[in-house]
């Protein structure tokens, strides 16, 4: 209970410097390129009470979950695979840190050449990203794992199986969660430009459409609702991290 | 019985261990003694089956160990506890990787915790454990297989002066319960004298038995007190000035 209370407190505290600092702004920069903080706020609360704008916020959510999701469930293993068998990290460590300072988000109009203009390619786009960071992180955190570790497991008699389950996934598990978390960030930046492009739904468009529009009030709607499925996303990974890695929140630790 | 044939080792060109010959009987304990970095730690590695001798064999009851088998625990040098698995867990985790149910491994486990007095704390993490209790566990893991041979790899080297001669005293306990033969290393003199029924002096690396001690006062608890300790204490003294 107390816990969830500083929750709420520190958030409360964050949006309170940010409305401050975003006042002191608006009213400098005279209220009309940059709307005042409250007027931005009533048109996001009206607007969460339209129907239009939580389908443009599921929309959004469901491709930057399912991205992370596909990003989680190939990169993972493959970087615990790389980390861990050192042939097929000597094959295909070349190949992804060659293409890892490419910034992929170039490769969009391919994406939507090859997968259509649906959701496939905004999805894959995110999950290109997101999966190079996951993967390289647990890459690297899974060769930092001491050895005594492989040790003491072999020493029990462990097998290659044991060694996974006993220590290459636990330990691995951080890494993984980090780079998720972390990834959340990049994952709605690149969310909101894949739906700049071939959509109509979403808080990407949302945005730029009432951009386009000089609806300033409606475009601080997306990019509010956008910053709520951010924070909302890292909160949602940072949850999944404390429960999976228990062993890394000890207190006092 | 353990026995040791002529055990080598090299890392490149680098000689580490040469020609280590010994045996230990059921229901003695070997302390290995030699000067830090000198090879003693490759000699538990070859024991235990985790590295392969380059040289020579050692067998455990006429059988070559080659790969790490149940029947040998081994305590690694800062205990070997997994991070990320509870007390209960670390301790049951040789009975899980031998296939030993859950529930049967789980209170075996947690007798074995009880008897070196680590009770309720089943659901800490390492972390949450003093050093000294970290020990117990590490203990509790090795023991709790019921393996023919214990190898430590200087077990107490990171613990107060206290708590090291409280830990000697458990691990003393615990051997005059279930004689399990164990071969400890370590470069305190004085902790081979308490825990070695006999003591074998390494040379620096390579490492190589330079003398063997009989030790009469080993398995009594008062050993520190006694004159037969302070001697052999004194001619080991004298022994490694000479090699180390």
């Amino acid at each position: 209970m107390v816990k969830s209370v500083k929750f709420v407190l520190r958030y409360a505290m964050v949006v309170l410097v940010i409305g401050i600092l975003w006042k002191m702004l608006a009213v400098s920069l005279g209220g009309i390129i940059l709307p005042n903080p409250e007027d931005a706020m009533g048109a996001f609360i009206a607007a969460m009470g339209t129907q239009l704008f939580w389908e443009h916020f599921f929309v959004s959510a469901y491709r930057a979950v399912t991205a992370m999701a596909i990003a989680w469930f190939i990169a993972f293993p493959l970087g615990l695979i790389m980390g861990s068998v050192k042939r097929v990290d000597n094959l295909l460590a070349p190949f992804v840190f060659l293409t890892y300072p490419i910034p992929k988000i170039v490769l969009l109009p391919v994406f939507l050449l090859l997968l259509g203009l649906g959701d496939a390619a905004k999805i894959a786009m995110i999950a290109l990203i997101l999966g190079y960071q996951i993967l390289v992180t647990t890459r690297d955190g899974v060769r930092s794992i001491h050895p005594k570790y492989y040790d003491s497991v072999r020493s029990l008699g462990g097998s290659r199986w044991d060694i996974l389950r006993e220590v290459l996934l636990p330990a691995a598990l951080p890494h993984g969660f980090t780079a998720l978390r972390l990834g959340t960030g990049v994952a709605v930046a690149v969310l909101f430009f894949v739906e700049s492009f071939a959509t109509t739904r979403g808080l990407g468009y949302m945005i730029m459409d009432a951009w386009g529009a000089m609806d300033y009030l409606t475009m601080f709607s997306g990019i509010l609702g956008m910053s709520l499925m951010g924070a909302a996303l890292y909160e949602i990974a940072n949850l999944m991290e404390r429960k999976a890695c228990k062993w890394m929140f000890l207190r006092g630790k | 019985m353990l026995t040791a044939d002529n055990l080598g080792k090299k890392y490149g060109e680098e000689v580490v261990l040469d020609n280590v010959s010994f045996t230990l009987d059921r229901e003695e304990t070997l302390a290995v003694v030699g000067p830090s970095g000198c090879g003693k730690t490759t000699l538990l590695y070859i024991l235990s089956g985790l590295t392969e001798a380059g040289s020579g064999a050692a067998m455990l009851n006429s059988v070559p160990i080659t790969t790490p088998t149940p029947d040998i625990s081994f305590i690694l040098q800062d205990y070997g506890l997994l991070p990320w698995r509870t007390v209960i867990d670390n301790v049951a985790l040789g009975l899980k990787v031998q296939g030993v149910p859950k529930k049967e491994r789980l209170t075996r486990a947690r007798e074995q915790l009880a008897e070196l007095g680590i009770v309720g704390r089943d659901d800490d993490y390492p972390a949450n454990l003093s050093g000294g209790e970290q020990q117990r566990v590490a203990i509790a893991r090795a023991f709790v297989t019921r393996p023919r041979l214990m190898l430590l790899d200087e077990p107490f080297s990171s613990l107060d002066a206290l708590t090291r001669e409280r830990l000697q005293r458990t691990l003393l306990d615990v051997w005059k319960q279930r004689k399990v033969p164990f071969v400890l290393v370590t470069h305190s003199l004085e902790e081979a004298v308490v825990l070695g029924k006999r003591i074998m002096v390494m040379s620096g690396r390579p490492a190589s038995p330079v003398a063997v001690f009989d030790n009469p006062g080993f398995g009594d608890e008062s050993i520190r007190d006694t004159e037969a300790c302070f001697e052999l204490l004194k001619e080991l003294r004298r022994t490694v000035e000479n090699v180390w």
